[in-house]
């Protein structure tokens, strides 16, 4: 598995402009979001992207669709697709021999002033992230049922789990925890690895010095 | 011949529809001439506003300053000269402005027009809001933000919807009449195309999808109450939802005009109604909103108690 580590902020300096702070707008989210994605497509087939705001002061409501909602719609769609061997693209990735890109995120540095606008789109498009802020455990945030966080809550505790381990580890029945377990990883909140599943945001290196916070 | 359009010496959002009543009695294509002389103060809408009057005439308009000296100085300090001589034929020198001290000026007068405006105007915000937001005006430190993505949310409308340039600035004030507490005022206006011609190209507007009645006031009620966009994809309509929340989170007063309806949320310490329709006709959109500083703890001696927000209620 492939991590890959994206300082937003440094990402907004280059593509958009250099005297930018701020994350506002339309045209800046989606010319984020776009060097984003070519750098997920050329990481290959699973990764786990972690997209670092620590180094952005503002986050608009435009902004904040645009770069979390949009990228997160994209790799969930791809992740039913992909299931159901639905889009073109899924099928021309197949027929190459290649597996379908698989990316998962992890959204690090957010805090309360990002919140706000993350929480608001999220819940728009019925989306959720995982999210960690400094020095903290990765956390859900957006629109999650109950079940999908308690399990994903019991995957974060006790590390990568089958179905049959987790239902006992929770207290459920199996086949609840395999629906609820496909449904994670649909989401791309879960991802399934050695015959079971792991939280996504669990093993996720440690955010590689900046200027900033080296000083 | 010029209409002479006669400013109150208070101008704000509610007098100047007196300069929107005079405006709708002039032929489209003759020249007026804005008498300001009687001016003595004017908000931040009434100046933002006063230059999307002059950018709706097909004739540049005339203009006389205001008299006071303190007043010109004054707009002189809030950029609105600066501005105003590519607008307005002043037919002498234009008033320049003069250094002063302290100012509650939080954001002068500033074009909006693309998004990299946005950003300036964002930048330029962040500089001076946390102290005067937080310091002035007692509010928590999150409110900071919020104002910002509030600000940076009202300019994107112009951006993205307006078809041409706006104006925006902030100040703070005192607002003894309605209040008796400072208050922080954004005010965002254009002479562009207005939320119901924008949202006429909706494809759900155009599949009938919006009802039956059309107008300014029903296209204001879907753009601000419902987040219906001029775009159709599913995250767009967040701007105008966030920019709700903020205002109702922190007691203040939104209001928005367009054509001849305005809409707002209007909280307990204001006598606004939510919705004005069949008002004179003024081009574009006229946004303003209104933070007031943190109400004293209740039942502190002479303090007013926290001002809720009504909930709008469509008439």
């Amino acid at each position: 598995m492939i991590h890959r580590h994206i300082d937003v902020g440094s990402v907004l300096r280059g593509a958009v402009c250099e005297l930018y702070s701020n994350l506002v707008t339309r045209p800046t989210g989606a010319a984020v979001r776009s060097e984003i994605e070519r750098a997920v497509a050329q990481a290959g087939a699973r990764t786990v992207t972690v997209i670092d705001f620590s180094q952005v002061t503002l986050l608009d409501f435009s902004c904040a669709d645009e770069i979390v909602a949009k990228l997160m719609l994209r790799h969930v769609m791809d992740a039913a697709d992909a299931i159901a061997g639905a889009t073109d693209a899924a099928e021309a990735a197949r027929a190459a021999g290649e597996a379908p890109a698989e990316g998962y995120f992890v959204f690090r540095g957010i805090c309360e002033r990002h919140l706000e606008a993350i929480e608001a789109v999220l819940e728009r498009h019925g989306l959720a992230i995982v999210a960690i802020a400094e020095g903290a455990t990765p956390q859900l945030v957006g629109e999650v049922a109950p079940h999908e966080r308690l399990l994903w809550e019991r995957l974060r505790a006790i590390g990568p789990a089958d179905a049959h381990t987790l239902a006992g580890d929770a207290g459920l029945a199996e086949a609840a925890v395999v629906e609820t377990l496909a449904r994670l990883t649909r989401r791309r909140l879960a991802m399934p690895v050695d015959g079971g599943y792991l939280a996504v945001g669990l093993r996720v290196p440690p955010a590689p010095p900046t200027p900033e916070r080296a000083a | 011949m010029s209409a002479v359009l006669t400013l109150p010496p208070s101008l704000d959002d509610v007098s100047f529809e007196q300069v929107i009543a005079q405006l709708a009695e002039v032929p489209a294509g003759a020249r007026v001439l804005v008498d300001a002389r009687h001016v003595r103060w004017a908000s931040p809408y009434g100046l933002t506003a006063l230059l999307a009057l002059a950018q709706s005439r097909a004739v540049r308009p005339g203009f006389a300053p205001p008299e006071a000296e303190e007043t010109v100085s004054y707009w002189g300090r809030t950029g609105f000269f600066r501005h105003a001589e590519s607008l307005y034929d002043f037919g002498r020198p234009v008033p320049r402005a003069r250094a002063s001290g302290e100012s509650s000026v939080l954001l002068e007068i500033t074009p909006v027009g693309e998004a990299g405006d946005v950003h300036h105007v964002v930048e330029r915000i962040q500089e001076r809001s946390a102290a005067i937001l937080h310091d002035a005006l007692g509010l928590e430190a999150r409110a900071t933000i919020g104002f910002s993505m509030t600000l940076s949310e009202a300019c994107q409308n112009i951006v993205e919807h307006a078809g041409c340039g706006g104006w925006v600035a902030v100040q703070t004030y005192t607002w003894k009449r309605r209040l008796g507490r400072r208050v922080a005022v954004i005010a965002v206006c254009d002479a562009g195309v207005g939320f119901r011609r924008s949202l006429e190209s909706n494809r759900v507007r155009a599949a009938g999808g919006l009802g039956d009645r059309w107008d300014d006031g029903q296209a204001l009620e879907q753009a601000v109450l419902r987040g219906v966009s001029r775009f159709t994809e599913r995250g767009r309509g967040q701007g105008l939802a966030g920019v709700r929340r903020f205002v109702t989170k922190w007691g203040g007063k939104l209001s928005v005009r367009s054509g001849t309806a305005r809409i707002g949320l209007v909280p307990a310490w204001d006598d606004d109604v939510p919705l004005a329709e069949g008002l004179p006709p003024f081009p574009g959109a006229q946004v303003q909103i209104t933070i007031p500083a943190a109400a004293p703890a209740p039942g502190a001696p002479g303090r007013a108690a926290a001002p809720a927000v009504e909930r709008l209620e469509l008439l």
